[in-house]
């Protein structure tokens, strides 16, 4: 077993974290303000697509970047257009997402880089690793926690900043208050569609980081439908952290760690196909375990029985 | 004068709600309005806070013209409003819900404590007392209505609209709360109070406008009227004073023995509660709401399991028996939330009639929904519930017009035994008329019924024996000849009967 835990198997667990965790707190940030978005995976499947876009057109990873961002959030548009312009029902309009990325993906990847099932060119360029100074020195602790690429990093930072926006700032406690009761948000002036927007938005900004994670953090590649459910772990790691970003947070270090874990078990003559359910087992096990007791469900409780 | 709105017209397509509306407000003054559901009042409300805009007519504030094209807009001019359903959060604390829309902050902070301090000082100001850091979700309902007052008079207000206030709280926060209002009127705040019960209204009103079919039938003083003069001015007829002849009382309908449901908490919700109800009688049972009445009304329903005790039902034991099966054992049901238990929302008007009915109302498994129609469309006539048609869905239908339905769906079922809980909450004296007929009719026709009331006059006027519960107990039995609002209040407090 020791074999099993060694450093490697907990840094590869922030990695995997990084994605899962990035489109969760996008998830986060819908779901408190009413827009339950089901289109994670194919946001973050866009944003992977697009980032390795951006690398072979530009070769500059701050262009690929913004430029994941930018197509991460066109698609955004759409859901938001769809959903709250046009009252659509969210769900339908998520899944219609997922498979508009699906396709879209695996079609362009076909008339861009004229090639089947992944892209890869040895001239693109993976984004920067950091090594921490002091920290990357200490034995142990230096291994796991240094020398990731600036999106673990960032998203850590993000978890912080999410949370200081939402608990702490007059603009989140809006956010949150156009989420829990609308109907009363927008009698006190609150522009409800404006923050369902701006919310919608920010959800595509962080699937486009977590898809560029994906494709330019540990490998520099893009294999068709390589977010691989990671997006729909991502909405469970929303809801069982109850759309707190530091619950969120916890829930999708359970499930990067469950990732890592799996690849690994690979090592240990384990059958392929079994090791790759144990985060979706774990899933399963954990939706069992933690009902969704959500503030959202109280809110629509106490609404109900009014008179 | 403070507030005039003049010739007011609201028209929707070829329906008017307001008919040449005129309306005046004085400075300090408490003016209700009253009238029945459908009336025009909530639509005069809505014109005037900036939620909807008048077809013709001119309001004017301080008498220079205003319009309104939101609620924003209304509240920058000092008016404020107190919806009928409240308009709060629930997962936020009591000063969040106060200060939302003009936080206090520090940079893009929202600064908590000054809002805390800031509604504290505001409750000792005007009288009101309330905890800034509990949940609103966990207050009662009186102090969740307190906190919508503070909310308005934090936001500014001079002119405060209270839509039917009083219809979820207890006789003793109906009582803080008309005081209170008193006391911010003495200090300078106007009211607009829109009421179904004229007791209150006579208590805090100085002038009582009467609506009736979207036209104004009358302003007078308070001092210079009383309720059964509003009664007639709402339905523009003689109300019929309902006689009650004797009881003629036949077979235990119901009966029920030693029911207990404990709860979560140390004492019992319900506590060895037993009674019985027979055939052409009505029980009443009074009771501060949250004395085991709610509890007591779900194991007879089947919504809730007793933990001791047995229920028979004309014969049959029903004890923890599925609802489907105590309904054919004879229940009917008017319960007393009407949008938990009693109707769907996204639901029409048809399909929420047609519910408890489409046994008979359907031939190998199929609707008929032309019969199912004309028989809706048959009570909608005779309880008068105004709705737009009978596809109109159920969360368009105003809170009264609801419970109409409700009744008129429920004494169709002409079961035996018919729980009445809270059946006249909301409705107006009209309504609350026929409701009250068709109730006693039901048991003049040997029906038994079982009604629970916050409405003390309410139980008096119609039971023929009353039941008091005081803490998940039975607390004593009243005849209708020897009970008194006194004595009944007087166990509703837990004190013994006397005399």
């Amino acid at each position: 077993m020791d074999q099993l835990f060694d450093v490697s198997l907990f840094a590869s667990a922030l990695r995997m974290l990084t994605p899962i965790l990035l489109a969760a707190l996008g998830g986060a940030i819908c779901a408190r303000v009413g827009l339950f978005n089901v289109g994670l995976e194919g946001l973050m499947l866009i944003g992977a697509f697009s980032a390795i876009v951006g690398n072979y057109l530009t070769g500059s990873i701050a262009l690929s970047l913004l430029f994941a961002i930018g197509c991460t959030l066109a698609f955004s548009l759409l859901f938001a257009f769809m959903s709250i312009q046009l009252q659509a029902n969210v769900i339908v309009v998520g899944i219609a997402l997922n498979f508009l990325a699906l396709g879209l993906t695996t079609f362009s990847l076909r008339a861009i880089f004229d090639v089947k099932g992944a892209y890869y060119d040895k001239n693109m360029v993976g984004l920067p690793k950091l090594n921490i100074p002091v920290i990357e020195d200490i034995p142990w602790l230096g291994g796991v926690l240094s020398g990731h690429s600036v999106l673990v990093y960032a998203s850590i930072l993000i978890v912080a900043a999410l949370h200081y926006y939402l608990f702490r700032t007059v603009s989140g406690f809006r956010l949150l208050a156009a989420g829990e009761n609308p109907t009363a948000a927008r009698s006190l002036g609150i522009k409800v569609t404006r923050i369902q927007y701006g919310a919608v938005l920010l959800c595509g900004v962080l699937c486009g980081l977590a898809g560029a994670q994906l494709s330019l953090g540990n490998v520099t590649m893009f294999t068709e439908g390589m977010t691989a459910g990671r997006g729909f772990i991502a909405l469970v790691a929303t809801m069982l952290g109850q759309s707190n970003p530091l619950g969120v947070a916890g829930a999708s270090l359970l499930f990067g760690f469950m990732e890592s874990l799996s690849i690994r078990l690979q090592g240990f003559a384990m059958p392929t196909h079994f090791t790759l359910m144990v985060p979706y087992v774990v899933t399963i096990l954990a939706m069992l375990f933690f009902k969704d007791k959500g503030y959202m469900q109280e809110a629509r409780k106490s609404s109900g029985s009014s008179r | 004068m403070l507030l005039q709105m003049e010739g007011i017209t609201k028209s929707y397509g070829n329906v008017t709600a307001n008919r040449n509306v005129s309306f005046n407000l004085r400075k300090g003054e408490i003016h209700a309005l009253v009238g029945e559901n459908g009336a025009g009042k909530t639509t005069l409300m809505r014109i005037l806070y900036g939620m909807e805009s008048q077809t013709s007519g001119e309001i004017k504030l301080g008498g220079k013209p205003v319009s309104f094209g939101s609620p924003t807009d209304a509240i920058r001019h000092g008016i404020g409003m107190v919806h009928q359903h409240f308009m709060l959060f629930p997962s936020f604390t009591v000063a969040e819900n106060i200060v939302i829309g003009r936080e206090p902050s520090r940079a893009i902070g929202f600064d908590r404590k000054a809002a805390a301090e800031e509604t504290t000082r505001l409750a000792k100001r005007f009288g009101m007392p309330v905890d800034p850091w509990k949940r609103v979700g966990e207050c009662s309902l009186g102090v969740q209505q307190r906190v919508e007052i503070l909310k308005v008079l934090y936001q500014g207000a001079e002119i405060i609209i209270l839509d039917e206030p009083t219809g979820v709280l207890t006789p003793i926060e109906v009582k803080e709360l008309l005081a209170a209002i008193k006391e911010l009127a003495r200090q300078g705040k106007s009211f607009i109070l829109i009421s179904h019960k004229l007791g209150e209204i006579m208590e805090v009103a100085d002038r009582i406008t009467v609506l009736r079919d979207g036209e104004v039938t009358g302003t007078v003083n308070a001092s210079d009227t009383g309720e059964e003069q509003l009664s007639r001015m709402m339905v523009g007829r003689e109300l019929v004073q309902l006689g009650r002849s004797a009881a003629a009382l036949g077979e235990k309908v119901l009966e029920a023995k030693g029911l207990t449901v404990r709860g979560s908490k140390t004492k019992p919700l319900l506590d060895g509660v037993s009674l019985n109800v027979k055939a052409g009688e009505i029980v009443g049972i009074a009771g501060i709401s949250g004395n085991g009445q709610s509890e007591l009304l779900q194991v007879l329903a089947g919504l809730l399991q007793p933990d001791e005790g047995t229920v028979e039902l004309s014969g049959q034991d029903v004890t923890g028996a599925s609802v489907q099966r105590i309904r054919g054992a004879g229940l009917a049901h008017i319960p007393e939330d009407r949008y938990l238990w009693g109707v769907s929302k996204e639901a029409d008007v048809t399909e929420n009639g047609i519910m408890g009915h489409t046994g008979r109302l359907s031939k190998n498994g199929i609707l008929r929904r032309g019969k199912a129609r004309s028989m809706v469309a048959e009570w909608v006539e005779r309880f008068g519930v105004k709705t737009g048609s009978l596809d109109t869905k159920a969360q368009h239908l105003s809170g009264g017009n609801l419970q109409k339905l409700i009744v008129a769906r429920e004494l169709a079922q002409q079961s035996p035994f018919l729980i009445a809980a809270e059946p006249t909450r909301g409705v107006d004296v009209g309504a609350m008329e026929i409701i009250h007929a068709e109730l006693l009719s039901k048991r003049d026709r040997q029906g038994a019924i079982l009604l629970v009331s916050s409405e003390l006059t309410e139980v008096l006027k119609l039971s023929d024996r009353i039941l008091v519960m005081f803490e998940g107990r039975i607390a004593g039995e009243l005849t209708a000849e020897e009970a008194t609002e006194e004595k009944i209040s007087l166990l509703m407090a837990g004190g013994k009967a006397v005399g």
